[in-house]
């Protein structure tokens, strides 16, 4: 294959493969080659980190959000799944010819009002404007910097650790995916987008052991479990049973033939604790108001494979692998 | 939730495994799950390591994608060339490999190809583009057919001239006579696919059970009804009494879907078609009508009907599609499987789709 197709920005597999094999063979260092979601430095005294990400969402509105609300909570999850502490982001717009001004203020005000409860200065941006056709509708780049709290890295994660997510699955891919295809569906799902550092925070304040976190975003839990699995070595095994989902949400994945660990998240973090903290851990996340229903979902295994397991809701066992292509339904 | 928990219930689940497994007295049962979506909730719930190993479970052609033939596709990649058309297909179909390229290859190098939900969403661009020409490239079914239907006969109420419909519809009954009557084969059952009998009905297989006679079950989707209709086939193999029921009687109704067949009856003709592994079955392939015929991608563009391209196609092609679709070889088999042929870079359909045989198999390695 020699062009891009748009499986490559999937998430999954693909864009694993873009991403080592052609922005980190040529921006090789060593604060890159930890493939983290921020790249960690010492500056001066203080430790930080650092992260970029680009949102071309559609729609640009949608249940739970718009694509100013999670250019803000996307960069910040990106920071604080680095146990770092958001301070300051940058914005760049990229905007089509026509776009209508009033949506572009919807989208501003919503990043300054997501910014302010969050306690983050948007301090630097860039606006482009390009001709009609040579964009959609609105593209923003973010990207921002924070203090960094605790040292986290992939090799911390031992056997026996515990997996634990914030909370239901799917919300954000499904509401999306529901906006966009028009599909007439009985009840509303709103996506989950939503700035997770508060509890990252109360997790390090209570001294919980935590060895790593991720958010679980594009490609969804598969994907990110996948990833930390090869970047840790050890294999995981999740319990279907134990992974929290919404019934709206499970009813659709299962009208339209999806696997709901492939579906994206935009508020969901997994956290590998302990086992000794793993249990207070959870109790906290409980306590608060994006954990409500944060679960512990797994474990890390002995075994050296860097796989991932599914015990499923009957008490079968299968492979879980990252997904391919954007989740697509079945046909019939 | 209703409809759901209850089909799901481990404690009845592992009742129905406990009772299957006791009746195990034949060296082998080899049943047929015919229908992708049953493929998928196989592997979803980890069925088959739950059952005793002497039941063999195969899976059968049932993913459309799997069994849409590299002519098919081929004409579809010389319609996707051309700068006036719109290709309009499930996104399935997208990444399905011909000769090194696919829809998704061909988008990315500038031709316009949209996935689409159904074929009345194909109708809607079309209305939308009335300077350009939008294919629907159907594929599917008994179940995917009669939208199809509808959108040929909706395109010809508003005289919509820029829409048309390429068919590679299939029917499942005639498949199953085809893939019964193998010797080599030598099923003792089918699980009949839910969704297509919602549409034919426990009438729609009176004529394949005439003629083969095996144990037939039409189930869903869910655990318990999965594993219930495999232990009436099993019950069946050790009674040597051919059966055809309908355990998916919250769905399935004697005469099918009276409307949809009505519809299918009006839109298309029954001829041979082919079946990519399969080769070419009686009288399998639904055709656009001539009634409908100014809406048939097939005369409108003048394509090779692929009927009569078998041979040079298969021989061209080498991997092993053809047994591994038919359950006579496992995936691993193959000499391509894991090497020249992966997910990322697939060889034939059955590594694309994740109903597809090898995928699965690839993903459990």
């Amino acid at each position: 294959m020699d062009k891009i197709t748009l499986s490559y920005g999937s998430g999954g597999v693909l864009t694993h493969k873009l991403v080592t094999e052609v922005f980190a063979a040529a921006f090789k260092n060593e604060y890159l080659d930890e493939l983290d979601d921020s790249a960690i430095f010492d500056l001066g005294k203080g430790t930080y980190a650092y992260t970029t990400d680009s949102y071309v969402i559609d729609p640009i509105f949608f249940p739970g959000g718009d694509i100013g609300k999670l250019a803000v909570c996307g960069t910040m999850n990106d920071l604080a799944s680095c146990a770092a502490e958001p301070k300051f982001l940058t914005a760049g717009f990229i905007l089509e010819e026509g776009f209508a001004f009033r949506d572009l203020e919807k989208i501003v005000l919503s990043m300054a009002k997501e910014a302010k409860t969050q306690r983050v200065k948007i301090v630097a941006g860039d606006t482009k404007v390009v001709p009609r056709g040579k964009t959609d509708k609105v593209f923003i780049n973010t990207s921002g910097i924070g203090t960094v709290q605790k040292r986290l890295a992939a090799s911390m994660i031992k056997p026996g650790d515990m997996v634990l997510i914030n909370g239901p699955i799917a919300q954000h891919g499904l509401s999306i995916l529901l906006s966009r295809e028009k599909f007439n569906y009985h009840a509303a799902i709103k996506s989950d987008c939503n700035s997770l550092w508060c509890i990252v925070k109360l997790l390090l304040q209570n001294c919980i052991d935590v060895h790593f976190m991720r958010d679980a975003t594009r490609g969804g839990v598969s994907a990110a479990t996948n990833e930390i699995a090869d970047l840790c070595g050890y294999s995981l095994i999740l319990e279907e049973k134990r992974i929290p989902v919404t019934a709206p949400c499970r009813n659709l994945a299962d009208i339209l033939g999806l696997e709901l660990l492939d579906i994206a998240n935009e508020g969901k973090m997994l956290f590998f604790v302990s086992a000794r903290d793993s249990a207070k851990a959870l109790r906290l996340l409980k306590s608060s108001r994006l954990g409500k229903e944060a679960a512990i979902i797994g474990s890390v295994l002995k075994e050296k494979n860097g796989r991932v397991y599914l015990k499923t809701i009957l008490g079968g066992e299968k492979a879980l692998s990252s997904p391919l292509t954007e989740p697509i339904p079945r046909i019939c | 939730m209703k409809y759901i928990d209850e089909y799901r219930d481990p404690k009845k689940v592992r009742r129905l495994v406990d009772l299957i497994n006791s009746e195990v007295v034949r060296p082998v049962y080899k049943i047929m799950e015919v229908c992708g979506t049953h493929t998928a909730a196989i592997r979803r719930f980890g069925i088959k390591s739950m059952l005793s190993q002497k039941i063999e479970l195969i899976s059968g052609p049932g993913c459309p994608v799997c069994v849409t033939s590299d002519g098919y596709l081929k004409n579809a990649l010389f319609l996707a060339r051309h700068k006036d058309i719109v290709i309009t297909t499930y996104p399935d179909m997208l990444r399905v490999p011909a000769d090194g390229e696919s829809l998704e290859t061909l988008r990315s190098e500038g031709a316009d190809i949209r996935g689409v939900n159904s074929a009345l969403d194909a109708l809607d661009i079309a209305r939308r583009l009335p300077k350009k020409e939008v294919v629907f490239l159907a594929v599917g079914f008994e179940t995917t057919a009669p939208g199809t239907a509808i959108a040929l006969e909706t395109a010809k109420k508003e005289k919509l001239r820029n829409f048309s419909v390429y068919s590679a519809h299939k029917t499942i009954p005639e498949a199953l006579i085809a893939l019964g009557e193998d010797r080599e084969l030598a099923l003792n059952g089918f699980l009949l696919p839910g969704h297509v009998s919602a549409i034919i009905g426990v009438s729609g297989y009176a004529r394949v059970f005439k003629k083969i006679a095996l144990p037939s079950v039409i189930t869903g989707f869910e655990s318990s009804d999965i594993l219930f209709a495999i232990y009436r086939i099993v019950k069946a193999v050790n009674d040597r009494r051919p059966i055809l029921e309908n355990e998916y009687t919250r769905i399935v109704r004697n005469k099918g879907n009276t409307r949809a067949k009505a519809l299918l009856k009006k839109a298309f003709i029954q001829k041979d078609s082919l079946w990519r592994g399969l080769g070419v079955i009686k009288n399998s392939g639904l055709f656009v009508r001539s009634v409908y015929s100014e809406f048939d991608a097939q005369k409108k563009y003048n394509l090779k009907n692929e009927v009569k391209n078998t041979r040079a196609l298969r021989a061209a092609r080498g991997c092993l599609c053809a047994d591994v679709l038919k359950g006579k070889i496992a995936p691993t088999q193959c000499p391509f499987f894991g090497k020249s042929c992966t997910p990322l870079a697939p060889k034939g359909p059955c590594m694309v789709s994740r109903e597809g045989t090898c995928r699965s198999y690839f993903e459990y390695q």
